[in-house]
């Protein structure tokens, strides 16, 4: 076995890898080849490292050595240099934007030093594909501290008294669901895990899959042992290939580790994990619809009650947890219920995993404790607002979710917080909005997806999303009336207090919570016919400047649809009949004449 | 049994604990509407997904509005029925189905008799908004021998999508796509003639709106009736008897044999027949067949095949002829009794008065979508000609009764003609399940025991349950008879055949509920299936009060032999009473 010296870690998480990091590790392997020191110098494919606006990155240990924005042509430096010579390469390394100062480890940036990342502790540290590294790190260790030493009614309490809430949005107490299962009469019961992350922009699930596989595997075998089920399933979205693939090789390790099978760790314990598909249906991320789906049938929601606890995956009963939820297990397990429940906040314990995105400048993977301020994450984590625009609005819980204003900026993130302001903790997306962001344009956005993944049952979202749908379509087009906004706000009630499923209950949400918070974006649409970001196209009317047009023709020529007229040398017009809007001749105006209205 | 108080709407009430708020509030005289739900009492079947979303209550302490018909009553729930909330949100969710649905009610086939139109009636809807920029979800329209669909006008309540599936096991009907375009569609939504369908019609006799009718006949009936150079033959199945006065606000189970007869004379048919008639000649065939199978395979006979299956009814034969291809030989080769009158007419009763084949027009009344099928089956052509020309459902008898301005009520008890009008109380019984066997039996007793039945009802093979068996001791040999209706009780027994665990001799099966009196041609239940059984009474009171009981006593049937065909089983009687199936699955992909 090699002696390593040094570890060259790669970040081999999804949006690296579309930035060719595996390229990457691969010439990293082949410059230390020709150095001669592949016995000296490893380079590892871990998990997402989170600072994804950052990628590829690569640490190097030891010394922590956090370079950022590295291509497979600096393969070469980094392997004579740093390897080699032991000199770090300046150009690649980390500089705060605020200070202007050269960061070498991640300690000292902003972006992480609020971080708490115990869902993601070993993302970007470890080999996802080889257990024994996670074994290195206390892996299953928690399994088996639970097999042979705690009661399932032991484990049970430990996780009831860590406080910790599903992750997947609704946040119900993980302890309690487990404690429902266990006392529902068996003795054919199944754990499942929920792993279909559907939100639009969602990756948490997706990085802890792919970075860190075994965690979730554990997890579910100390469930199975807490709620007397010995077959568990992950079912996991098909369009996540990479996460599937890590989950395989994770499973097969573990049964040839002994962690997965009969037996485990000589107790009379069985189990094992199999995985199943999902389809490209965001709907099946709904508990029963997800139940339905692996049972073979249409993934439509069905009544609760009866909760999957009591009657789930072919009417037994059925422990679905969130990927998140369940990779907190095993670090609670070893770590102790006090020291989880220190983290947090009264109601709402232990660290939330976010998918920082939109117009803030550290878009990444972050993992908070559940109380942190959005100020914080916004201004401290997320490094600002991009070219110094202005807030304007964050999106929390994606299609199911509202939006938070300025007003909010101060509010801690916990899940009853959220709740009384109109948003929700949902699986983990944010996306912040500035100044240039239209929010009619935001909820249109929103409805737009539960539109196309309402599952059709049920009339209020077949239907009523639909209709809400059309309304905002409407509004910004110009042809909106005051009558709508009531319309909408009526709808958006009674479509949330008649929907069957949680995807039609929520999907008003961003709809009125952004009613509520922008009012006056509506009526400028409605009343003006105007969008005040510049936004709804068709409520833009492009103009030329006549002080400033000096009739070059320039813009006539690049007019696809032959909108504007004007001969050389003569002041130019734009026919705002013809004008698809497409900003060419603003392109190409030297002179500033085209402008928007 | 655990109980469980409630109040609903200020009233207290106490009901065992898993009633659901609907049936509870049932019970204190509240009735709340409903769209979807479908209680199918005694096919055991209650559907109710919870899609619709118009019974919903408010429920105390609850967030969110409840599904009453779909939610269980706990302890001290405080439920509100017609708050403002409710009433608002109700009224928005019809307002919803109705702005997705075409606005042709003046022009559809159910309006009058329409579940959405009379929930928007009661409602009182006087508005749709936004129909200028509201999308409508559209389907192409799907035209079959039997059955149209309507997609445009379906409201997804799924209720056809239980009964084709959960119910009859056919599986033609599923929904697919998601979403606003969503819709009922058989499997890679090829048309329903080309799939599984066995247009037994019962997702018709479901169907809240004008998504699924009839193909309906009436215009062609009025063209022929009013065709001088044509001689019009009309045949009217039992179970219509039992039931055409429900569409004249008589009660269920009212027998109008009489009234119905006086009708079809004044629309201008020129014999009025029966097919209780044919029911008869079909015992007589299918009864020698029968005894000549029990008989040789009692003497050892290997390759005779028990037990044999009664074949009568067209949607049964579809299922088979389409999911159980390995046990075409089974069934009795007998023809419908449809269709043996189709064939005796255009021969037998063509001759006698004289009258071309052509020329003749043969028409049924039917509570029957499949006999509409059944009619165009290449088997019942001679030379292209049809036996039947075409049939006619219940429904659209009454309606033409209406256009005719025929007042039902007064109209006088009339006779069938003869000689293809008479009847024994043996034929009539065809229309409910359990009848065609007891027919057969008490043919099959005789002439097997050379002896005179003592009893004439079997009770034993009467009743609601879907299967049934009863073990008759022909003088002393034990004939085990197994009876199911609705196809999904009739897979068990085929499944049992298939296995070799059935030890039946003989097997009755009906393809709708109830037998053909719960037919797809019927006069809508709309869920209530008390009128299954009153319309069941019925059948065996006309029974009862017949002269003539037994087939074989027909006079008119033995003069049929003697004239015409010789005896049961003849050549001539092969040719023209019998017929062979054929193996439909190939129309079905194998993925």
């Amino acid at each position: 076995m090699a002696d390593y010296k040094i570890h060259l870690l790669v970040c081999g998480g999804t949006g690296c890898k579309s930035s060719e990091s595996l390229i990457l590790a691969d010439r990293l392997r082949n410059e230390i080849g020709n150095q001669g020191l592949s016995d000296v110098a490893q380079v590892v494919g871990t998990g997402c490292f989170g600072f994804c606006d950052k990628g590829p990155i690569v640490k190097i240990i030891p010394g922590n050595t956090f370079y950022t924005l590295v291509k497979p042509a600096d393969a070469k430096e980094i392997v004579e240099e740093h390897v080699v010579k032991g000199r770090k390469v300046s150009r690649l390394l980390y500089k705060d934007p605020k200070t202007e100062k050269i960061i070498t480890e991640p300690d000292g940036m902003e972006f992480y030093k609020k971080q708490v990342r115990i869902v993601l502790r070993n993302c970007g540290v470890i080999d996802p594909e080889n257990i024994q590294e996670y074994i290195s790190r206390d892996g299953y260790a928690a399994l088996g501290k639970v097999l042979t030493t705690m009661t399932p009614e032991e484990t049970i309490a430990v996780i009831k008294k860590s406080g910790l809430r599903g992750r997947g949005g609704a946040g119900f107490p993980t302890g309690l669901k487990w404690e429902i299962t266990r006392q529902s009469p068996g003795p054919e019961k199944y754990v499942v895990c929920n792993a279909d992350e559907g939100d639009p922009g969602a990756f948490m699930d997706r990085s802890v899959l792919e970075g860190d596989p075994h965690s979730v595997i554990e997890a579910m075998a100390i469930n199975g042992y807490c709620t007397g089920a010995s077959k568990g399933l992950v079912y996991i979205r098909a369009e996540y290939p990479l996460a599937v693939e890590r989950l395989k090789t994770a499973i097969k390790q573990a049964r040839e580790y002994g962690f997965l099978g009969d037996d485990i760790f000589g107790t009379s314990f069985s189990f094992d994990i199999s995985i199943r598909y999902g389809a490209g249906a965001f709907v099946c991320g709904e508990e029963t619809a997800l139940i339905h789906s692996m049972e073979g049938h249409r993934g439509e929601p069905t009544m609760k009650p009866p909760f999957p606890s009591v009657k789930g995956y072919l009417g037994k009963p059925t422990n679905v947890n969130n990927v998140e939820t369940f990779a907190s297990i095993p670090v609670i397990i070893n770590k102790g219920y006090e020291w989880y429940s220190s983290i947090g906040t009264e109601k709402s314990k232990g660290t939330k995993v976010f998918a920082l995105a939109g117009k803030v400048n550290n878009v990444g993977l972050i993992e908070v404790p559940i109380g942190i301020t959005l100020r914080e994450v916004i201004y401290e984590i997320g490094g600002g607002i991009k070219n110094g625009k202005k807030f304007k609005g964050v999106q929390i819980g994606g299609p199911s979710g509202g939006c938070l204003t300025t007003k909010h900026l101060d509010t801690p993130i916990d899940y009853e917080t959220l709740i009384a302001a109109g948003a929700m903790m949902g699986s983990g997306g944010m996306i912040i909005m500035d100044e240039d962001d239209c929010m009619v344009d935001v909820a249109k956005y929103f409805l737009d997806f539960t539109v196309d993944e309402s599952c059709g049952k049920c009339t209020p979202c077949r239907v009523g999303n639909k209709r809400m749908h059309e309304l905002l379509i409407n509004i910004t087009k110009g042809n909106g009336t005051p009558e709508d906004i009531d319309r909408l706000i009526n709808l958006g009630n009674v479509i949330k207090d008649t929907s069957l499923c949680m995807l039609g209950q929520s999907a008003p949400n961003p709809v009125l919570s952004i009613l509520d918070n922008f009012r006056e974006e509506y009526q400028a649409h409605i009343q003006d016919k105007k969008c005040p970001s510049g936004v709804c196209k068709d409520l833009m009317i492009y103009e030329i400047v006549p002080e400033n047009c000096v009739g070059c023709t320039a813009c006539a020529r690049a007019c696809p649809v032959g909108a504007i007229t004007g001969e050389r040398k003569e002041i130019h017009r734009i026919d705002p009949s013809l004008c698809i809007k497409c900003g060419a001749c603003m392109d190409r105006c030297k002179f500033n004449a085209v402008i928007v209205n | 049994m655990e109980m469980v108080k409630l109040t609903i709407d200020n009233k207290h009430i106490e009901v065992p604990k898993g009633t659901t708020i609907h049936k509870a509030a049932k019970q204190v005289g509240i009735e709340v509407p409903t769209l979807c739900y479908m209680d199918l009492g005694d096919l055991k079947i209650e559907h109710k997904p919870g899609g619709c979303r118009v019974c919903v209550v408010e429920v105390e302490g609850r967030r969110n509005l409840a599904p009453s018909c779909s939610t269980e009553v706990t302890e001290g729930m405080v439920v509100k029925t017609h708050s403002i909330r409710v009433l608002n949100a109700r009224r928005t969710v019809m307002e919803l189905l109705l702005s997705d649905h075409p606005k042709e009610c003046l022009t559809c086939a159910k309006s009058g008799n329409c579940d959405l139109q009379n929930m928007a009636i009661k409602m009182g809807i006087r508005e749709i908004h936004n129909q200028d920029i509201s999308e409508m979800s559209t389907y192409r329209m799907d035209f079959s021998p039997a059955i149209i669909r309507d997609m445009n006008k379906c409201i997804m309540c799924r209720r056809c999508e239980t009964m084709c599936n959960d119910f009859q096991t056919v599986g033609a009907l599923s929904a697919i796509n998601r979403g606003f375009m969503s819709v009922v569609a058989p499997a890679f939504e090829m048309d329903l003639e080309d799939s599984v369908c066995t247009y037994c019609g019962q997702c018709v006799a479901v169907c809240p709106t004008g998504a699924l009718t009839e193909v309906d006949h009436t215009r062609r009936l009025i063209r022929d009736l009013s065709n001088p150079s044509k001689t019009l033959v009309v045949q009217t199945a039992p179970a219509v008897r039992a039931a055409l006065g429900e569409m004249f606000d008589l009660p269920a189970g009212t027998l109008v044999t009489g009234k119905m007869v006086s009708a079809l004379r004044t629309l201008g048919f020129k014999y009025i027949f029966d097919t209780d008639f044919s029911a008869d000649l079909t015992i007589m065939e299918e009864g020698t067949e029968m005894l000549d199978r029990l008989t040789r395979h009692l003497n050892g006979d290997k390759s005779v095949r028990l037990p044999i299956l009664t074949s009568c009814c067209p949607g049964w034969v579809n299922f088979f002829e389409s999911q159980f291809i390995d046990m075409l030989e089974i069934p009795s080769t007998a023809r419908s009794p449809q269709q043996m009158f189709g064939s005796i007419a255009k021969t037998y009763f063509a001759d006698k008065i004289k009258v071309k084949r052509e020329d003749l027009i043969v028409v049924s009344i039917m509570p029957c979508l499949a006999k509409k099928y059944e009619c165009t089956r290449d088997e019942f052509k001679v030379g292209g000609n049809p036996d039947v020309d075409y049939s006619v459902s219940t429904r659209e008898l009454a309606h033409l009764i209406k256009q005719a301005n025929i007042d039902f009520h007064s109209l006088p008890d009339e006779e069938f003609d003869l000689p293809l009008g008479a009847s024994s109380g043996a034929g009539v019984i065809f229309g409910t399940t359990g009848g065609v066997i007891e027919a057969a039996v008490r043919t099959a007793y005789e002439l097997f025991t050379n002896k005179k039945l003592e009893r004439l009802d079997f009770k034993e093979l009467r009743g609601m349950e879907g299967i049934r068996e009863a073990t008759i001791d022909f003088n002393g040999l034990p004939v085990k008879i197994g009876i199911a209706h609705g196809l999904g009780n009739a897979r068990k027994l085929l499944e049992d055949i298939r296995s070799g665990k059935s030890s039946y001799h003989a097997i009755e099966i009906m393809a709708c509920p109830g037998g053909c009196i719960g037919g797809g041609g019927q006069p809508l239940h709309h869920g209530k299936f008390d009128i299954l059984k009153k319309r069941m009474a019925a059948i065996y009171r006309e029974d009862a009060s017949k002269p003539i009981r037994k087939s074989h006593e027909n006079p008119y049937i033995i003069k049929l032999y003697e004239e015409f065909l010789g005896k049961p089983l003849s050549e001539r009687s092969h040719k023209l009473l019998h017929t062979h199936y054929v193996d439909k699955s190939k129309k079905i992909i194998y993925i």
